[in-house]
């Protein structure tokens, strides 16, 4: 099939990347002549009826407390707050994916809720209040405390390995969503036609002749 | 007798008849076990050329025009596209099932470590694979001469490439016409242009002087002119997770659906085949399998029976077919089949460019297989190793997701900020969000792929004490690396740092002896091939040059068990040619093997 043909199989005409994404939404469908297990109501095309049943699952469980959720969507806005190109952390729920993929992946369970726990206590012992309900300036100065591992206090450290995995959680769930992709200017994901690095681009690095 | 006593006994016989064998009255001209590379294309050939055939395949059926998560954004999933235990290579990946099979297990012996990735799935792994086609060279087929460590096929690579050619035509590959030695040009599409930090690791890579030429995808960069099934490539970057459009080679969309379309190839999902049954001659009757469905089992005969359950599933199969006539297991009176296993070696490094930070936005998806390559070149004398690797190379402005921005405290204290100066590195706020754009699309990776050789003491076997939830036999593993893949894995890791030098990256120090060089463990990059190998002398091979069982005339095997000595080149595309080869053999000799 030619491409035009092609992009009509895939339900898009010679619309904007971003209607083609919607068009390209999968129907509810089970798997072509799958007869394992019948499926479900709500199936997704190409899904397995396990992975349907384990996410459900999962969605069903809660693991963090209200305390904890709040002390990480503090910790999150502060680690990716808003600015002008792009909402906060907490906008864009990463306090949610956060807890999603403590389920999904609970090797991070105990570093997660031993490393809130801890920060608590560094609070309590500091400001005689949890992180969550101590003061803006206090809130900064303990996480600056643990932000910079090559500056960071040797009895720091555990704060330190905590903050890393909030960082790198944080900036995952941020920059994996609509808003982040867009803050991030990720233009891919939609039929193209790549003819390599464009001209300009390739000027300006002096990269003509590779 | 009292009533009572009747329904006792007929409740026994309701019970006694839950689980049956249930004899098929159809007999088919041939199955085909695995819907793969290799099963895929003996499928396609022999339905296409009007032999009734069943192909019997272990996991559920896909089509990727419908199952492929193509498309979809990390946010449509509430991982961001993880991987998981059902989808090790992340939660839109095109392979179903992986290391651990529930209920289908494999053990390993004297302190064995051996991965088994298993794809239950229409295609098998031909939906989830990195594309890279390449063919075996002159030196692959016969590298007996070289030094001595290998044995040769009894086949040369001019009698395998006229199978290469008509398999390149049929499916479609991209690359460029070389003329290296062992590196055999094919019949090419164009390949994709280099992305633009590919373009910085071929300046790299020539200045360290390492080979880097174009890729080898079986992408369609251009639609295939007799071919209206298949749409071409729209870069989307994702043929991993297989292609709506057929636009790569997955052994579904490329072989098995169309072939289905002869109506001469019925296909059974979710049928596990238990053994290959025999007759008091020793010829092949057909096969044993349960279907997952109803959880019953099937006997099913035909004329000639086809093995692409994979190396491994099908030496599995083999030894668990015994019988009076085949006392070793089918096909196994030399001894072989079980032995012989081997997997690629591989290691592979990454880094990112402070030259890329701040980098203007484009679309730079390109294709899912690589755009550029680095074949072996090097001359042996004056290494520790024998025989060599190739390199696959990639970097660009792909999708976020899963892991994206992890580790930013171990980059943006290496480079000035905005500002110019140096900041400390990790932190958090405005700065840190900033960094994460920054820092966009400045990473890169490289991985060696190579030749291990072939060892005889490295082989599966049936575990005696072990079944699978079917009640299978499985296998049992044993499997060491030697010196030769440790050195040559030590090789890639200096040849990559070599190579990131010259780029100017920021990366960091080389793989150690303590992990053997980064060297993966037996089984990780998934090219385990051998097991049920080709030769002349059946007391030193299971299959003859046309992968004919020598110990029985009516049974074949067509996926990567054949393989006497890997390349260092992927499995795939040869295993796709020997296909096609031994089907048509197939369909020359059926006269004389009177079916």
């Amino acid at each position: 099939m030619n491409r035009r043909d092609s992009l009509k199989f895939l339900g898009i005409g010679t619309l904007a990347a971003a209607t083609m994404v919607e068009a390209c939404k999968p129907k509810n469908e089970k798997l072509a002549e799958d007869t394992t297990n019948k499926p479900g109501e709500n199936e997704e095309a190409g899904r397995l009826p396990n992975e349907v049943a384990r996410d459900k699952k999962l969605n069903e469980e809660k693991f963090f407390n209200d305390h904890e959720m709040a002390t990480i969507t503090v910790l999150a806005d502060i680690i990716i707050p808003k600015d002008a190109r792009s909402g906060s952390a907490s906008d864009a729920k990463v306090p949610d994916f956060i807890e999603f993929i403590v389920k999904d992946m609970p090797e991070n369970q105990t570093p997660m809720r031993g490393g809130l726990r801890w920060l608590d206590l560094q609070c309590l012992n500091r400001y005689n209040k949890t992180f969550v309900d101590a003061a803006s300036a206090q809130q900064l100065e303990i996480v600056t405390a643990i932000a910079y591992p090559k500056k960071a206090k040797p009895e720091m450290q555990q704060g330190v390995a905590f903050f890393n995995l909030m960082r790198d959680l944080t900036a995952t769930g941020f920059f994996t969503t609509k808003m982040g992709i867009e803050d991030l200017g990720y233009v891919g994901n939609s039929p193209n036609k790549w003819t390599g690095v464009p001209a300009d681009v390739l000027k300006q690095y002096g990269m003509e002749n590779v | 007798m009292t009533s009572n006593l009747w329904s006792l006994i007929s409740s026994l016989e309701h019970h006694m008849n839950d689980i049956q064998i249930k004899k098929s009255a159809t007999s088919y001209d041939a199955i085909v076990v695995g819907s793969g590379a290799g099963g895929g294309m003996a499928g396609y050939v022999l339905a296409h050329a009007g032999l009734k055939v069943l192909m019997l395949e272990a996991g559920p059926f896909f089509d990727p025009a419908k199952d492929s998560m193509q498309l979809k954004w990390p946010y449509e999933s509430p991982r961001r596209g993880a991987s998981t235990n059902t989808r090790n290579f992340g939660d839109f990946d095109g392979a179903f099932g992986g290391w651990d099979l529930e209920g289908e297990p494999y053990t390993t012996k004297d302190k064995t470590e051996f991965y088994w990735f298993r794809s239950r799935m229409l295609g098998g792994r031909t939906n989830h694979w990195g594309r890279i086609s390449l063919r075996m060279g002159p030196n692959d087929f016969k590298g007996h001469h070289i030094d001595g460590l290998t044995d040769d096929w009894p086949i040369t690579y001019d009698e395998v490439k006229p199978f290469y050619d008509k398999v390149d035509r049929m499916i479609g590959v991209y690359g460029t016409v070389e003329n290296l030695p062992n590196e055999p040009d094919g019949i090419f599409l164009p390949p994709p242009k280099p992305r633009l930090n590919e373009l910085y690791i071929k300046k790299g890579a020539a200045k360290a002087g390492v080979k880097v030429i174009a890729g080898r995808g079986s992408v369609l960069t251009e639609a295939l002119p007799n071919n209206k099934d298949r749409g071409a490539c729209f870069f989307c970057g994702q043929c991993g997770r297989s292609c709506k459009v057929y636009g790569d080679f997955s052994a579904s969309s490329c072989l098995v659906i169309p072939a289905m379309k002869t109506g001469n190839l019925k296909v059974i999902p979710n049928a596990m085949v238990r053994e290959v049954l025999t007759d008091a001659n020793g010829l092949a009757t057909g096969v044993s399998y349960i279907n997952k469905d109803d959880m019953q089992e099937y006997q099913v005969s035909a004329k000639i029976v086809i093995l692409g359950a994979s190396a491994g599933e099908s030496a599995r199969l083999l030894l668990n077919s015994k019988s009076a006539a085949h006392p070793g297991g089918l096909a196994n009176s030399s001894g072989v089949v079980g032995k012989y296993l081997h997997d690629s070696t591989g290691s592979s490094a990454g880094g990112w460019l402070p030259q890329l930070l701040d980098r203007k936005r484009y679309n730079e998806d390109g294709t899912g297989s690589i755009h550029i390559y680095g074949p072996w070149m090097s001359d042996n004398k004056k290494l520790d190793f024998p025989r060599g690797y190739h390199i696959e190379f990639g970097g660009g402005m792909g999708m976020p997701e899963y892991g994206f921005g992890f580790g930013m405290q171990d980059m943006n204290g290496a480079v000035p900020g905005r500002d110019g100066k140096m900041k400390e590195a990790g932190g958090f706020g405005a700065s840190l969000k900033d960094d994460y754009r920054r820092f966009y699309g400045t990473g890169f990776g490289m991985a060696g792929r190579g030749m291990a050789i072939a060892r005889e003491d490295n082989y599966c076997e049936i575990d005696p004490n072990v079944v699978d939830k079917f009640g299978i036999p499985v296998l049992r593993f044993h499997y060491k690396w030697s010196d030769y893949e440790i050195k040559q894995a030590k090789h890639m890791q200096e040849t990559f740092q070599s190579i990131m030098h010259e780029m100017g990256a920021i990366y960091s120090p080389m793989e150690g002896p303590e992990t053997n060089y980064g060297l993966e463990a037996p089984g990780r990059i998934i090219h385990e091939v051998g097991t049920v190998r080709m030769g002349d002398d059946p007391k030193k091979s299971a299959l003859n040059k046309w992968c004919q069982a020598h110990d029985c005339k009516n049974l074949f095997v067509v996926d990567a068990s054949p393989f006497v000595q890997q390349g260092d080149k992927n499995a795939t595309w040869t295993i796709l040619a020997l296909s096609m080869r031994t089907a048509e053999y197939i369909l020359e000799q059926r006269q004389k093997l009177n079916v």
